[in-house]
């Protein structure tokens, strides 16, 4: 579904992503997993067309991103930090977007709004909202539309257990239907039972992209966590 | 005792004949059709009554000492031909006539009134419409021009003579007249020891005065305004001009007065108003301006280095675009007393005059004299802050510019 | 697009600053009118506001805008939306919400006590100076990241625009004195949109005989039709190119 051929990017002098190619196929939940910097973040950027590859392309369903901005309509992305204008209230934020994407055949998916209870606080102003809260707001953005593609970026960070697990949930249940989820974490423990596919980065270049059972296998481990640990450990 | 009664008689019938001489009427119904022949038929001293009605005489040749009287302005036709009346002879009066239609000619100075080198000819009270020159005085002498109205039609320079035309004449009163819409309103081409006084000159098309090498003459009390160019005055020394006014003369190189190779002379009691430069001087000299009021110009005053000894004593500035400008650094002439609304000063000791010198001209009008492309600049950001910090820190503005003694109060003008 | 800009707009008014700079241009413009004896210099005095103030808070404002603006761009971007569009939609709400403030603010004292010609002229330059402005400061914003210096430059430009760029004028035209230079200046002030605007309102003026010869040179060019024409395109190009530029640029630029 989405597909990356020898990514590069730097920033001035410093290469965050170096030759990447990936492959994303649909219905399969993948990790982005890799040490602090290691370009996870800036790879989501270049695959929602925020980022701008120095070199090398991105096709999503076969067309270049570069030259078709429609794509986004398939992707629900959650970001690490969501920022949202700072005098707009929680309300304001949903209407706009919903005014804005006005896929008119679509149901707006509300089920993470409701589960949060995030229509409690719609009048909240963005700049008063806690992080957790925040969290919470990306999450329903990125569910809202129903969209093909989900991208959450350090999603449960900041969230509170519960709200983390029904988070989790509301992944498991998309994935279901067969979405491509692409999800970038720190806590490789809450990662266990929603991931098929890792993919793991360093220093802006792709380690390995491996099935979640053939890398247990390789490495003996029944944890990703442990997992990984050993991966890294090899290097 | 007896002898008294004689001497007084005889010189009472003496007079009688020479000036209450007869009575000649001109008329439908009168003794006589036309002017030309009642001027013909008279004698030294007679006076002639002309009806109303239309003549048109072509040109009336006045050559004897007559008193030509219109009743009602009869109207004089020149048909667009001829010169109406010309005067060739001293002691002529000619009063309350409507002169129409002079010819118009690029070769000779075709007046309405024309006076050939003659003493004490009095033209008053007439009303001059559509004539070429106006009332023309060639080396006249001791003759009054008062209460007439002139106005021409046409519309450019070439096609309009002048309204009062005046060359080599002395001793001459132009009084109480108004002119408008010739070519220079009053024209004074060597004309000496004369006065004017209370005329208006106005929409003329090219000066409202303008006179060169006439000495010792004195403007009062007359109007100028809305003439394309203003006042223009040259080469000529003992000029007074007092209690004139000066106003509207608005537009590119237009001036209140513009003043060129003037000396010895007085200007004083002057009204300066909405003119793009009150007064401009060249080489003037020994020139001193008083008591005049200037207000609503573009430049009040534009002095430039050639003159010298030009005194600016007690006179108002007021909402002026520039109050003074200059080319060159103008030490040979003073500034005092003088009101300047821009003045920011103060006065300690309360005696109305401020206690720091007032700088009338500003940086931003010294450039322009200099380059005067500059002018692109009017009015922008820049300008006024050169301005400001050439007041604050004066560095390249004249030196001796300067009003010491300004004037914390405008003066009652 | 119109709908982004309708949340821009509404982001904008909401904001106090705008709301007072258009009370702040109503007093003035209101107590200029009533101070001066007459309404040309009413207009004279508002002229300097027109070509200082209305700049200056343009740039300054639309400026910080886009910098604090950085959020909802960036979720705006990550939507299925051109980013020409978002852009665009982010100058026409600017350029729209300055120029409603220039219209209540001065043009209500405009309508109200000047409703000549020159009071149109000036109208319409205020609002066209409101644009550019706002136009310059877009392309500041996006070339420079850091706010602090993005703001820095947009008070340069705006300092070279009303002050450096007549100081080289006189500059120049001291150098080159002993050439005709009036007919150069027409065409360099057309580098300048606030000498251009200054220009066009002064000749309508009175004031303009003041200018002579060289005020006669600008009358010849600007007081024809074709010079008024190209005068209208240069004004439109100080917007357009400035918008076009950051916009490419913004296109290309990673979030």
């Amino acid at each position: 579904m989405i597909i990356a051929s020898n990514v590069s990017k730097k920033f001035r002098k410093l290469t965050v992503l170096e030759n990447i190619s990936v492959s994303c196929a649909k219905g399969e939940c993948i990790a982005l997993i890799g040490p602090n910097g290691s370009g996870k973040t800036t790879l989501i950027k270049t695959i929602l067309g925020m980022v701008v590859p120095d070199s090398g392309f991105i096709t999503f369903n076969g067309q270049n991103i570069l030259h078709d901005w429609k794509y986004r309509s398939h992707i629900g992305y959650m970001p690490q930090i969501g920022r949202y204008p700072d005098n707009m209230t929680i309300g304001q934020v949903l209407n706009m977007m919903k005014d804005i994407r006005a896929d008119k055949e679509k149901k707006w998916d509300e089920e993470l709004i409701d589960a949060f209870g995030v229509n409690a606080l719609l009048n909240k102003r963005m700049r008063t909202l806690s992080g957790g809260t925040r969290q919470k707001v990306s999450a329903c953005l990125a569910f809202l539309f129903d969209p093909d593609v989900l991208i959450l970026d350090e999603p449960t960070a900041g969230l509170d257990p519960l709200s983390s697990e029904l988070l989790k949930e509301k992944i498991i249940k998309e994935k279901k239907k067969g979405k491509l989820v692409m999800i970038t974490s720190h806590i490789l423990s809450e990662l266990d039972d929603l991931i098929t596919q890792v993919i793991y980065m360093q220093e802006g270049k792709l380690i390995f992209h491996k099935n979640i059972d053939e890398l247990r296998k390789d490495t003996g481990e029944q944890k990703l966590s442990k997992a990984i640990a050993s991966v890294m450990l090899k290097k | 005792m007896m002898k008294n009664y004689i001497f007084i008689l005889v010189v009472f019938f003496l007079f009688d004949a020479d000036t209450f001489g007869h009575v000649l009427h001109v008329g439908k119904l009168a003794s006589y059709r036309s002017v030309s022949q009642a001027v013909h038929n008279a004698q030294t001293g007679d006076s002639i009554f002309v009806e109303p009605g239309i003549y048109l005489e072509k040109n009336i040749v006045i050559d004897k000492p007559v008193s030509l009287i219109g009743i009602n302005f009869p109207e004089l036709d020149g048909e667009h031909k001829y010169e109406i009346i010309s005067v060739r002879s001293d002691n002529v009066t000619i009063r309350g006539f409507l002169l129409k239609n002079s010819g118009i000619s690029s070769l000779i100075d075709i007046a309405g009134i024309k006076v050939y080198g003659r003493r004490n000819v009095v033209i008053a009270g007439n009303k001059l419409q559509g004539t070429f020159f106006g009332i023309y005085m060639e080396n006249a002498v001791n003759c009054r021009i008062e209460y007439n109205q002139l106005a021409a039609h046409t519309a450019n320079e070439q096609q309009s003579g002048n309204g009062i035309h005046c060359w080599k004449c002395d001793s001459l009163c132009i009084i109480g007249n108004s002119v408008t819409h010739h070519r220079d309103g009053i024209y004074f081409e060597f004309v000496t020891n004369s006065v004017i006084w209370r005329n208006e000159s106005f929409n003329n098309i090219r000066y409202g005065l303008h006179f060169m090498f006439s000495h010792n003459d004195a403007y009062i009390a007359n109007l100028f305004h809305n003439n394309s160019a203003g006042v223009s005055v040259m080469f000529t020394h003992g000029v007074k001009m007092f209690n004139n006014i000066f106003e509207d003369n608005w537009g590119d190189g237009c001036y209140g007065i513009f003043i060129k190779e003037i000396s010895d002379s007085y200007i004083s009691g002057n009204k300066f108003r909405r003119n793009t430069t009150g007064i401009y001087m060249e080489g003037a000299s020994r020139i001193h301006l008083e008591k005049n009021l200037f207000t609503n110009n573009g430049s009040a005053l534009r002095i430039q280095a050639s003159c010298m000894d030009v005194s600016t004593e007690k006179n108002n500035f007021i909402a002026n675009t520039f109050d003074v400008s200059t080319n060159g650094s103008l030490v040979m002439n003073t500034f005092e007393k003088n009101f300047w609304d821009k003045y920011e000063g103060y006065d300690l000791n309360r005696d109305g005059i401020g206690d720091v010198p007032y700088r009338p001209v500003s940086l931003y009008s010294m450039i322009i004299e200099k380059n005067p492309t500059a002018m692109v600049l009017f009015r922008s950001f820049m300008t006024s802050l050169l301005d400001k910090t050439e007041k604050v820190l004066p560095g390249i503005t004249p030196e001796g510019l300067k009003d010491e003694q300004p004037l914390m109060k405008p003066l009652s003008l | 697009m119109i709908k982004i800009i309708k949340y821009v707009i509404t982001d904008i008014l909401r904001n106090k600053i705008v709301m007072a700079y258009t009370i702040f241009l109503m007093a003035i413009s209101l107590s200029l009118f009533n101070l001066e004896d007459n309404i040309s210099k009413g207009l004279l005095s508002l002229l300097n506001i027109t070509l200082i103030i209305v700049p200056l808070v343009s740039i300054i404002f639309s400026t910080i805008y886009i910098y604090n603006s950085a959020e909802f761009i960036e979720l705006m971007v990550s939507q299925p939306l051109q980013r020409k569009k978002i852009w665009m939609s982010l100058f026409a709400g600017l350029a729209i919400s300055l120029s409603l403030s220039f219209c209540i603010g001065a043009g209500i004292p405009i309508v109200l006590y000047a409703a000549s010609s020159i009071g149109f002229i000036m109208l319409a330059m205020g609002i066209i100076l409101s644009i550019i402005f706002a136009a310059v400061a877009m392309l500041s914003a996006v070339i420079i990241r850091d706010k602090a210096k993005g703001i820095g430059i947009s008070v340069l430009l705006w300092l070279y625009f009303s002050l450096l760029f007549d100081g080289i004028v006189l500059f120049i035209l001291f150098q080159f004195e002993d050439y005709p230079l009036e007919k150069a200046m027409v065409a360099i002030t057309a580098f300048n949109p606030i000498d251009l605007g200054r220009i066009l309102i002064l000749l309508k003026m009175d004031v303009s005989a003041m200018m002579g010869y060289t005020g006669a040179i600008f009358r010849d060019f600007f007081g024809t039709q074709v010079g008024f024409i190209i005068t209208l395109v240069i004004l439109l190009l100080w917007i357009a190119t400035p918008a076009w530029m950051s916009a490419r640029i913004f296109n290309k630029k990673d979030l």
